[in-house]
């Protein structure tokens, strides 16, 4: 007689995740479902003509050149902001842990621009970058360069992709340091002791063992520069010159918010969402089996 | 004395505070940032002051585009003031929105305040009005592009003040060779040198009389006139003589720093310039392209007006129309004439600074004026009134921001601008409230 063990049914796991699912559901899916819903909509600025399309918003949006061109534009934004941010950290970590006196000192000053409000990260790009004004046009005149951003879609580009991925090197870079410290020192001697040089023991040591830390930082810098570098174009070039630094999420603020064509930027929000999922299934799937834990 | 008697004693204090001053608020969302919006907020105290049963409260909601987005967000969830300036170009979907607006000429009559049409500038009230001549938004802050110049370095290159295009690019030739770093820039590009560009020289931007006899208006501004004189301004690009500086008043420091002898952009500029730049400047009239017209029609406004949304109380609405015939009396409107540069909505006003004497001591500053009742306007002059037009101006900026990159010629970029703006009038269409 096999005999069954019986724990008493409680409330409390749900009651520990109670919270954690009502924020998913009132700050996640009650707005997503209302942007999938307004997406089946077209209605003018005020709500007072409401007409339900289905999925003719989204027709739309496949018909229209410049939205199929956003894609290309963010595509080619993100992979930018996200490995230079990525790499420029790694590089300042390698660095700065080896550092003895004044630790602190350094890490706190490089930790320092996280803290800057992304308005205000583009602000002061636009400053040192102004044609007229900014420090940088003037030294690169000297290059035989010509700095005009309102002009120069490529330069308008090269100038948020600083910006954006400049303002995310501090947390990449807290991240990198922390994974760095967690090493056991052993190890790294073991090495130096057999005769590796810095830069060998980084390559075949550290860098495999923080890979954890790189797939992490992968996944939530992509999800940086799709969403959260809006407030640096906008503050930087709003996504001019043309539509050379339209990314899609400054798209979906500019059809919704300036030209006030709900439906329309719903839809693009809509396609958005599911682009960031599938982006994040794939990075699960496929980049997570090449990490070792 | 503890907490909970201080506590107490403030509560009961804060109710007798608000008994005691029953004082009917009416809230007015405004895009005046800086010195203009101290000079907007003086408006109100003042009007506080002379009375006690109504208080005007400014808010500043930012710049044009979001006060427009904030109060329409706002009305969505029956949070609106009761007033919201929105710059002109936002006019067609504010008088779309039937339920949503309070003509302010029916406010005025509901309110018993004595009202005239006939006391505004024609140039002012013809854009804001129904075609039975309703008047439907409360002008305030209206300016027309001018070319401002820099004196001092005209005199210096030996150049003329040009009234034509073709005088700009020899003046341009004369400031560039002088040691200038560019000769002419300009400011709000769709509306100085497409709008007013066309209406200056008594051209149609669109069909249906500029979108003003229905909402089934197509854009034309893609015509041969315009194509040419913006395929010059390019090639004065690839001269140096002509520098782009960005999309709304980006430019002014290239002008106020001594970068550019001549700049065009909006009158209302005048506050900011005369308090930046070291030199002596003055205005003139946009310059004529005589290979269109042999003289000049008339320039159309910008700025904003003041729209009163509906939904508020009866109490509320009289405070409201007190307001505005504060707001549009002689006194405060020839003020805020001379202290911004806007020009007077009244008749009366226009006629208070002349007799002040304000036009003989500060030249040019009646120019805009002078350009706006230039001649009766026209179908093509009137201004234009077409949906969606905030999104439609941001088209025909990438499009000219193109053609100032080299990418594209004059003529491509101003068909693509229609092509994309006309899909954007069928939307609105759509959306519209057929009237």
């Amino acid at each position: 007689m096999l005999k069954r063990v019986h724990f008493p049914t409680s409330a409390l796991p749900y009651l520990l995740v109670a919270p954690q699912i009502l924020i998913t559901l009132v700050f996640f899916i009650w707005p997503a479902s209302q942007a999938m819903y307004q997406s089946f909509l077209i209605e003018d600025a005020f709500g007072l003509g409401t007409e339900f399309v289905w999925f003719e918003n989204f027709e739309i949006l496949w018909s229209d050149r410049h939205y199929l061109a956003s894609f290309q534009r963010t595509a080619v934004f993100s992979l930018l902001v996200a490995g230079l941010s990525m790499g420029v950290a790694l590089l300042l970590a390698g660095f700065a842990q080896r550092v003895v006196r004044g630790a602190m000192f350094y890490r706190t000053l490089l930790i320092w621009p996280y803290a800057v409000a992304p308005v205000l990260a583009g602000a002061l790009w636009v400053f040192m970058f102004n044609p007229t004004l900014g420090i940088f046009p003037y030294f690169l005149e000297f290059a035989g360069i010509t700095w005009n951003h309102y002009l120069n879609g490529t330069q308008a580009m090269v100038l948020v992709i600083l910006a954006a991925a400049w303002k995310q090197v501090a947390y990449n870079f807290l991240f990198y340091l922390a994974a760095m410290q967690s090493i056991p020192n052993s190890v790294i001697e073991a090495a130096a002791i057999d005769g590796a040089g810095p830069a060998r023991r980084f390559w075949t040591i550290i860098f495999p063992l923080i890979s954890p830390t790189t797939f992490f930082l992968l996944v939530i810098n992509m999800v940086y520069a799709f969403f959260e570098t809006f407030g640096i174009i906008h503050a930087v070039t709003q996504g001019g010159p043309g539509t050379s630094t339209t990314i899609l999420v400054y798209k979906v603020f500019n059809d919704g918010f300036v030209g006030l064509d709900l439906g329309g930027s719903a839809a693009q929000s809509v396609v958005l969402m599911v682009l960031v999922i599938a982006m994040t299934v794939v990075q699960f799937r496929f980049v997570e089996r090449k990490v070792a834990y | 004395m503890p907490i909970k008697s201080l506590l107490c004693a403030s509560a009961v204090l804060a109710v007798a505070g608000s008994t005691a001053f029953a004082e009917t608020e009416i809230q007015w969302w405004h895009a005046m940032g800086g010195t203009n919006g101290e000079r907007v907020n003086k408006i109100a105290e003042d009007f506080n002051a002379t009375q006690d049963d109504y208080k005007v409260v400014p808010v500043y909601k930012g710049n044009y585009t979001e006060t427009m987005t904030a109060a329409i967000a706002a009305f969505r969830a029956n949070e609106h003031p009761q007033i919201v300036q929105v710059f002109e170009v936002g006019t067609a979907t504010m008088m779309a929105a039937k339920g949503a607006i309070y003509p302010v000429e029916k406010l005025m009559n509901d309110a018993g305040e004595p009202f005239d049409g006939d006391a505004f500038l024609p140039a002012v009230v013809s854009y804001y009005e129904t075609p039975e001549g309703e008047l439907l938004s409360m002008p305030f802050n209206s300016s027309s592009p001018v070319l401002w110049y820099n004196k001092d370095a005209l005199d210096a290159a030996g150049a003329e003040v040009p009234t034509t295009w073709d005088e700009v690019k020899t003046a341009s030739r004369k400031l560039v060779d002088n040691g200038m770093k560019c000769g002419v820039s300009f400011g709000w590009q769709s509306w100085v040198m497409i709008e007013n560009f066309s209406a200056w020289h008594n051209l149609p931007t669109g069909t249906k009389e500029n979108g003003f006899a229905g909402f089934d208006t197509e854009l034309t501004f893609n015509n041969a006139q315009v194509a040419a004189r913006l395929d010059d301004i390019a090639s004065m690009g690839q001269d140096g003589l002509f520098v782009y500086g960005g999309r709304r008043g980006d430019s002014l420091p290239m002008f106020t720093n001594g970068e550019c002898g001549m700049w065009m952009n909006s009158s209302a500029y005048y506050g900011s310039i005369s308090s930046q730049a070291q030199f002596e400047f003055g205005q003139a009239m946009l310059p004529l392209d005589t290979s269109i017209a042999d003289a000049p029609q008339n320039s159309i406004i910008g700025g904003a007006t003041l729209w009163v949304l509906e939904g508020h109380d009866e109490a509320e609405y009289k405070g409201t129309a007190k307001f505005l015939t504060y707001l549009s009396s002689p006194e405060v409107q020839s003020w805020w004439h001379q202290e911004t540069g806007y020009v007077p909505i009244t008749t009366a006003a226009y006629e208070l600074s002349k007799s002040q004497g304000f036009y003989d001591s500060n030249p040019g500053t009646d120019t805009a004026i002078k350009q706006l009742s230039l001649n009766t306007p026209t179908a093509n002059s009137r201004g234009l009134r077409y949906g969606n037009f905030v999104q439609i101006r941001d088209v025909i900026n990438e499009e000219l921001e193109a053609l100032w990159g080299g990418e594209k010629t004059a003529q491509e970029a101003l068909d693509a601008a229609v092509e994309r703006g006309n899909d954007l009038l069928r939307r609105f269409e759509r959306t519209a409230n057929p009237s």
